[in-house]
């Protein structure tokens, strides 16, 4: 089991370095840089900024004197655009807006849309299975961009529950709105991958063979269909995490949050260089480490995949 | 007693001709009613991206301002005495919104479908070659698989974007093909692959090499059509995803730009004028949310299928 | 003489997008208290659907009709709580696919245990000490480890020992076994077979063999029925069905057999045709499209019931019988 997840972990590092690595030169590769775009600078204070910023160096050096700073430092480099802070300080004041409204959406999503999966399964082609079914399509379809407008307008605008924007230090009322708008797409996608997963275990054989064996329907349910049928959902976290992430770019800057998407869409629009890489690798760091996690927890659900490691 | 019989479809027994696996999964697909509406449906729309424009007096980038962010209307001031129509009324710019649907819906389906053709050429020849050679070539073409995978592809996007693709017109359209296409080929890849290898462990190639068939018609003959299933599936699926990726971007300010437009441009005009003007969000959104629903239903009619066990 | 499992007239419909299938027509059968009945027939036949009906068992879209008892107990109609006292302890069935019958993910202890817990009431120590008991009892060595191993950890033939183990932790008085050897390559087979003839000689559980192997039968089994299309065609003691079968289609089928001691440079003798559709069963005799019996009975008049045509002993046949040479009397 430990060595099992030791291999997963020694496969994590390389895979953070290449996806870092990628980035900055991708960023770097572009025509123009962060001090384009303003008035014209006198070629000597142009010189002297770039060699500040280590930015006349050839870029394989500034690759490794970047990486050198985090690795020793944490130092993600100065903000190109907001002169005053460094990347780091940026970070640690934004993220933890972004976290809480993440965490919240992912624990309502995994929770509810769970639940409905297991509700419409247990129920197949009754009504009950085809709410669900309409309101898992719905949550596919609809951008949730489109969702967050709608839901600030209905509920923020005209029905004046909640307020329609802005973070308010992160009370209640101001988490609802964006928390429900962000958490509603992988809801749709963990509630069809449980009906499914659902229905299939209780189609299988073991849970004939359970139920042959005269155990009540509610003990079959939980004790051998549930952990079977909820494995999708398991494997689905990665690119629930992914989709998390992505929708926090559109629903802060909907909901005037100042949480990470928000600074990494406007640094990445201003070619804020050190402040998109930093919000990048942060966000690759922690899809790598939740893949990882994932990947144990697999091993422990299902006995047989940790024993053919 | 087959499980086939008991969920039915397994046809006479007294015609003595065989049904192919494909009728039989025409069959079902047929049967289905929401997977036959939903194509109907998406054939109409189809046509009224191809026609739309055409049935509106005014070009998509006509302003009117006599009459902008005007609700829908029979008898709009033109500015020049007279009166015209706009069916889903104007934008801001007094620009009909009934065009410019239908321009987005062309512009939208394009980018989804030419977007889901790259990647599934990509996809399906790098994963059918992985599979299908297996063993170190394959763990590392694979491991670079695993790795693309676990960057958020929309944050590449909006970097390549950034970094290259604030030109107008046809090339900035080309690039979003392009950009899509290049990270949308990773699950496409995976399903080949999984599914080859498992085609290739199979009794029937087995049995076919024993018969002493060659590799090509191998290929052609029995490893293909095998393969095609859940690829067609994901295909169906992947359209309606690259959609809104392409109007997320467009929502950012990073997808198509003028002079085009395209329904996730339509949708951010219409989000900021929400309160003024509904019309302008409404009717891009139920297009839009009209064709992903059915290229979803179709899918998950084409997977019913294709393999009724999933059901 | 009292009856373990008493079916009268069973029915069993499924509902498909194509038509209705008829898998299960108008079925009878006793099963005494110790004995061995062999079910036997081909794939398609109904034998697996007919005792899924009687388990409760069957898929969602599935109809009864008839009557099932268990000891006088009606089955059907039963609410599910008298339903699950019933099957599993005291009568319990195994079925053909031991490779996915288990739980992955539950250790077999666990699986095993939670039948006595549920069943008996018994502590968690009681329990495990008898499953170690029954895992013995199926020639498993090491019971007590293997206990707390996991289904993946066992063989094909080990994990069919463990669902019969499973089948007889509450000493069940009827145990019905869906082709429990099928799936299992031949040496396997005998062993799993030698355990059913210990297991009659020594618990007096009454056995139901549902198999389409002759030869799993003509071993174990007291009695034979005969199944084709979802009917009985014949019915009666082991050794006179295999010495004097009186349905054209029991003699196919032990024509068929392909036999060591009878060097035949001939082909094996097959029934010509294939099963029928159940979705359209001709009017008549169901067997009468594969039957080189057939006469205008068979086509014109509705299909033959069973009758009996001596001691325990019954056919479904227009034909009046088989002379001993094998001449068939009309």
């Amino acid at each position: 089991m430990l060595w099992f997840g030791l291999r997963r972990l020694m496969s994590a590092i390389p895979t953070l370095f290449i996806v870092i690595f990628l980035s900055f030169m991708i960023m770097h590769a572009a025509p123009g840089g962060p001090f384009d775009g303003e008035r014209q600078l006198p070629p000597e204070i142009e010189q002297n900024l770039l060699a500040k910023y280590d930015l006349d160096k050839p870029l394989l050096t500034q690759f490794w004197l970047y990486v050198e700073g985090i690795v020793t430092e944490f130092d993600f480099g100065p903000s190109f655009k907001r002169e005053d802070f460094t990347v780091t300080e940026l970070i640690s004041q934004s993220w933890h807006v972004s976290a809480r409204i993440g965490l919240s959406a992912l624990s309502i999503a995994l929770v509810i849309g769970a639940t409905l999966g297991c509700m419409a399964a247990l129920n197949q082609n009754s009504w009950v299975d085809y709410f669900v079914m309409a309101l898992a399509m719905t949550g596919i379809t609809i951008p949730s961009f489109v969702i967050a407008p709608v839901l600030s307008l209905f509920f923020g605008v005209w029905l004046n529950l909640l307020p329609s924007a802005g973070w308010g230090g992160g009370s209640l009322p101001n988490m609802i709105l964006p928390v429900a708008a962000l958490s509603l797409g992988p809801l749709a996608v963990i509630a069809r991958l449980t009906r499914g997963g659902m229905i299939e275990v209780l189609r299988s054989n073991f849970v004939r063979t359970a139920r042959a064996k005269g155990l009540p329907e509610g003990l079959v349910i939980r004790r051998h269909a549930l952990r079977a049928g909820l494995l999708p959902v398991v494997s689905y976290l990665g690119p629930a995490m992914a989709a998390l992430m992505t929708g926090s770019l559109v629903i802060e800057r909907i909901f005037g949050l100042p949480g990470l998407g928000r600074y990494f869409v406007d640094g990445a629009l201003q070619r804020d260089y050190t402040l998109v890489l930093g919000v990048v690798i942060l966000y690759s760091t922690l899809i790598i480490t939740l893949n990882f996690v994932v990947d144990v927890m697999y091993g422990v659900l299902d006995p047989r995949v940790r024993d053919s490691q | 007693m087959t499980d086939a019989a008991i969920r039915g479809g397994s046809g006479k027994a007294s015609e003595i001709k065989g049904r192919s696996l494909w009728d039989d999964a025409r069959r079902r697909l047929f049967a289905n009613k929401a997977a036959v509406t939903a194509m109907i449906l998406l054939g109409l729309l189809f046509v009224m991206a191809i026609v739309g424009p055409y049935l509106s007096p005014h070009h998509f980038n006509d302003q009117n301002y006599s009459y902008t962010s005007g609700a829908p209307t029979l008898s709009a001031p033109t500015g020049e005495g007279s009166t015209t129509f706009y069916l889903f009324g104007t934008d801001a710019n007094g620009r009909d919104i009934f065009a410019r649907t239908w321009i987005g819906a062309r512009v939208s389906l394009a980018i989804g479908f030419i977007a889901t053709a790259v990647s599934l050429v990509i996809g399906v020849v790098y994963g059918a070659t992985s599979g299908f050679i297996g063993g170190r070539v394959d763990n590392i073409m694979m491991r670079i698989v695993d790795i693309l995978y676990s960057i958020p592809h929309m944050f590449v996007f909006i970097i390549l974007l950034v970094v290259f693709g604030r030109s107008g017109g046809i090339l900035n359209l080309f690039m979003l093909f392009a950009v899509i296409g290049a990270l949308e080929w990773l699950t496409m890849g995976r399903i080949t692959r999984g599914q080859t290898l498992s085609v290739k462990e199979k009794e029937y190639i087995e049995a076919a090499e024993a018969a002493g068939v060659g590799t090509w018609t191998m290929i052609r003959r029995h490893i293909v059509p095998n393969i095609l299933g859940p690829v067609v599936v994901y295909m169906t699926l992947t359209v309606p995803g690259v959609i809104l990726i392409e109007s997320f971007l467009s929502f950012l300010g990073l997808g198509v730009q003028e002079p085009f437009t395209s329904w996730g441009r339509l949708i951010a005009e219409g989000a900021q004028e929400m309160e003024t003007a509904p019309w302008m969000l409404l009717f891009p959104v139920l297009f839009m949310a009209v064709t992903l629903f059915c290229f979803n239903f179709i899918g998950d009619g084409l997977r019913d299928a294709l393999d009724p066990k999933d059901r | 003489m009292s009856s373990v499992l008493s079916v009268n007239d069973l029915t069993v419909r499924f509902a498909t997008p194509d038509g209705e299938v008829k898998a299960v027509n108008n079925v009878s059968l006793d099963v005494d208290a110790g004995e061995c009945l062999g079910v036997v027939g081909e794939s398609g036949s109904g034998k697996s659907q007919l005792f899924m009906a009687v388990m409760g068992l069957l898929a969602s879209n599935g109809k009864v009709g008839g009557s099932a008892k268990y000891e006088g107990t009606e089955l059907f109609g039963l609410n599910m709580k008298d339903l699950n006292k019933i099957r599993g302890s005291k009568m319990s069935m195994i079925f053909q696919d031991p490779m996915t019958s288990l739980t992955p993910h539950m250790k077999i202890g666990d699986q095993m245990t939670e039948v006595l817990q549920i069943h008996k009431g018994m502590g968690h120590r009681a329990a495990s000490a008898r499953s170690a008991e029954l895992l013995d009892l199926m020639r498993i060595p090491e019971a007590k480890k293997r206990l707390s191993q996991y289904p993946h950890e066992f063989s094909g033939g080990m994990r069919q020992r463990v669902m019969i183990a499973m089948a007889l932790l509450c000493d069940p008085k009827l145990l019905i076994a869906d082709e429990p050897t099928t799936a299992l390559d031949v040496t396997v087979q005998a062993q799993i077979l030698d355990l059913f003839a210990n297991l009659k000689k020594e618990t007096g559980t009454a056995i139901v063999m549902i198999t389409h192997d002759l030869g799993v039968v003509a071993g174990l089994c007291d009695r034979v029925n005969v199944m084709y299309a979802g009917r009985f065609v014949e019915t009666g003691d082991v050794r006179e069905i295999f010495y004097n079968p009186q349905h054209p289609y029991t003699r196919g089928l032990l024509g068929s057999m392909p036999r060591l001691d009878e060097i035949k440079s001939e082909h094996l003798s097959a029934i010509p045709g294939q099963p029928p559709n159940l979705q359209d069963l001709p009017p008549g005799c169901s067997f009468q499209a594969r039957c080189k019996y057939r006469f205008e009975p068979c086509v014109e008049d509705p299909h033959p019931g069973l009758e009996s045509i001596g001691k325990d002993r019954m056919k479904a046949c227009h034909l009046r019988g088989f002379s001993k040479d094998g001449e068939a009397l009309q």
